[in-house]
């Protein structure tokens, strides 16, 4: 982190945004460093493909929600904030969740079931707190969107685990999520009827969650990076 | 908290940034409903046009099922709603829901049923089994739904309408044995719900 970013967080064109993209997509990625929004986390990664649609639907809510935040910031009082914080991110989850109902039916219909899910997941409410409610509306979004992304990336990656063992397919149905142009992505990479059920019952999200954050801490002592619990608040 | 010093403002203050806030994200949510409403109505019922056509296949019927509809008490007390595919004012076949117990709580299908009570198609509309196990009930997953097109309550006899292992003629799941179990006895229940209310349900208009 330049020293210049940190002492003049308020001057837009000093801020680091490298820093801020790095951080959401590795760093302090929510799910294998913060280790946040391990609720939907669990639940929806039976397929690499719920995984994206869950993460998607949250990197949106994660956006809108942060950059309203920062843009009432100083008018927000410490007292009431989080109230503030959690009416903010209802009614962005409604938002998402009416229009796509509305005009994104076919969507809908694959991702409805993850939206209200959002609320659940305390990791938007943690991103609003540590960083949007201090800084300009601009990085307050990227940090919004790229938390998101990590996110996406993260739940996908453990999808994509859970279904190869269990299932045996990768992708599968990521053409009603994504379109028919996506149908490609739909592979079989075990026979069928060889996978290991238990993979994508829950004790496999854990199991899977469990050794990738291993895996991910082995490549980051080999770049020779100190290994320290992400918080919530270390922006 | 946050570095930020905390100043004292009055708790009336407090309360009215709280409330402008409740009040301006209310006003937005309320328009984005009026906006929506109609539109998720009409998908609602593209969705549920979905599910019928895929029961009562096209050619049966020169009315719309999704509007001429009845309702009918089940033996359990509870009303069915049960949409009427009509030709030439001729009842030709009948579609409701209904519901089989599953390993994970209950299994609700569409049954579409002609007149004279045979299964014109069932589809699975909602169900919480296990993947990779019992939704194999899924005709996206297997075609073992289909097994069930053109049989009646007569034909297998209504002792051989249960799974294999409890000596009916239906073959149950490896490893899954309640969810095809349910679903078995849900069709089973629908044909006796049409044999029992079949003068009302075709009854010439």
């Amino acid at each position: 982190m330049t020293a210049i970013a940190e002492t003049e967080p308020e001057t837009e064109t000093k801020t680091d945004y490298k820093r801020i993209i790095k951080d959401g997509l590795w760093d302090n990625n929510s799910v294998f460093c913060m280790i946040l929004g391990m609720c939907p986390t669990m639940a929806m990664t039976t397929s690499a493909t719920n995984g994206l649609g869950m993460g998607l639907a949250t990197a949106v809510v994660m956006a809108a929600s942060s950059l309203l935040v920062a843009t009432f910031r100083n008018w927000i009082t410490q007292e009431v904030r989080i109230p503030v914080y959690i009416l903010i991110v209802a009614a962005m989850v409604t938002l998402v969740d009416l229009t796509m109902n509305a005009w994104m039916h076919e969507l809908y219909k694959v991702l409805g079931l993850f939206i209200p899910l959002i609320v659940s997941n305390c990791l938007p409410l943690a991103r609003l707190e540590a960083f949007a409610a201090k800084e300009p509306v601009l990085p307050s979004l990227m940090d919004g969107l790229f938390m998101g992304i990590g996110f996406t990336l993260s739940l996908t990656l453990i999808g994509a685990v859970r279904e190869i063992i269990g299932s045996g397919t990768l992708f599968a149905d990521a053409s009603l999520l994504l379109g028919p142009a996506f149908k490609f992505m739909e592979l079989r990479i075990l026979p069928a009827d060889t996978g290991v059920l238990m993979a994508v019952l829950p004790p496999g999200g854990f199991l899977a969650t469990g050794l990738l954050l291993a895996g991910k801490r082995i490549l980051d002592l080999r770049a020779g990076k100190a290994i320290s619990m992400g918080g919530a608040h270390s922006v | 908290m946050s570095g930020q010093p905390s100043k004292h403002h009055s708790p009336f203050k407090h309360a009215g940034i709280l409330g402008g806030f409740c009040l301006g994200f209310g006003i937005v949510l309320a328009v984005t409903d009026i906006l929506t409403a109609d539109a998720i109505l009409q998908r609602g019922d593209d969705d549920k046009r979905t599910s019928l056509d895929q029961v009562i296949p096209a050619g049966l019927h020169d009315n719309n099922p999704l509007a001429d509809t009845i309702a009918v008490t089940g033996h359990d007390g509870k009303p069915v709603t049960v949409f009427r595919a009509t030709r030439d004012r001729k009842v030709t076949a009948v579609a409701y829901e209904i519901e089989g117990n599953g390993y994970a709580g209950e299994v609700r299908l569409m049954l579409g049923v002609d007149a004279e009570g045979r299964v014109l198609g069932v589809r699975p509309l909602a169900h919480k089994e296990t993947p990779g196990l019992g939704d194999k009930i899924e005709p996206s997953k297997t075609d073992w739904i289909s097994r069930f097109t053109g049989l009646s309550l007569g034909n297998p006899p209504v002792e051989k309408w249960k799974v294999k292992k409890d000596g009916g003629q239906f073959d149950q799941f490896s490893g899954a044995t309640i969810t095809p179990r349910g679903v078995v006895g849900a069709i089973r229940g629908g044909l006796e719900f049409f044999a029992a209310n079949k003068a009302r349900l075709v009854e010439v208009r």
